[in-house]
């Protein structure tokens, strides 16, 4: 028992230093239901740090989007005590770099509030928002 | 000990000035007022209050974030 426990750990760390080594782009890393939601404009990035649903669609790509809203709203206000800045103001830091980081053919919502399909170049980012 | 001490002091003319009667006055409505009025009752609404604030990150805070933000992509791959 105690010996699996330590062979799973080690096994985990492996494959956390693994995944540093390769640090593959995050495209690689989704799971394929999400990752596939994304590129069918299904699910987009939001200005606030989320993802929101394009139009409507079924209860799992729904499911999907909230499941993923759930953890990163965990991580994000892990982050932002560590950094000492209100959860909402790392959301909206991570909105911006998220829809910098968007792919084309993926959906992102745009300083007016409305969806937009990123193309081949720059997407339309808020004021505050760096470039990348 | 003087002999002032020994002899029952006179009563004062008047009772009380009229500015502190007047204060008594006061003090004895209003705790008559809290003791009729008894519990105050507040009821809460059934929808949750939200409060909308005006979302105003200002770019410095932004900018001081990024760094960190990119780094937590990479950390957590599967939630992005």
């Amino acid at each position: 028992m105690a010996m699996n426990r330590i062979l799973a750990r080690t096994l985990l760390g492996g494959l956390a230093i693994a995944g540093l080594a390769l640090s593959a782009p995050a495209a690689a890393q989704r799971d394929p239901a999400y990752q596939s939601a994304r590129a069918a404009g299904q699910i987009g990035e939001k200005m606030d740090g989320y993802l929101g649903v394009v139009g409507s669609q079924s209860a799992s790509v729904e499911k999907i989007a909230s499941d993923i809203n759930i953890r990163r709203r965990e991580n994000y206000a892990q982050k932002a005590q560590e950094q000492g800045v209100t959860l909402q103001e790392y959301a909206i830091t991570q909105g911006c770099i998220l829809i910098a980081r968007t792919a084309s053919g993926e959906k992102y919502q745009a300083p007016d509030g409305s969806w937009q399909t990123r193309g081949s170049g720059p997407p339309q980012l808020h004021s505050r928002c760096p470039s990348s | 000990m003087t002999s002032a001490d020994l002899t029952k002091p006179a009563r004062r003319a008047h009772m009380l000035s009229m500015g502190k009667r007047r204060a008594i006055a006061g003090v004895m409505v209003v705790l008559g007022s809290t003791l009729a009025g008894g519990c105050v009752t507040v009821n809460a609404p059934a929808e949750p209050i939200v409060i909308e604030l005006n979302v105003n990150i200002t770019q410095e805070v932004v900018y001081r974030l990024a760094d960190d933000v990119r780094q937590n992509i990479d950390e957590n791959p599967e939630i992005f």
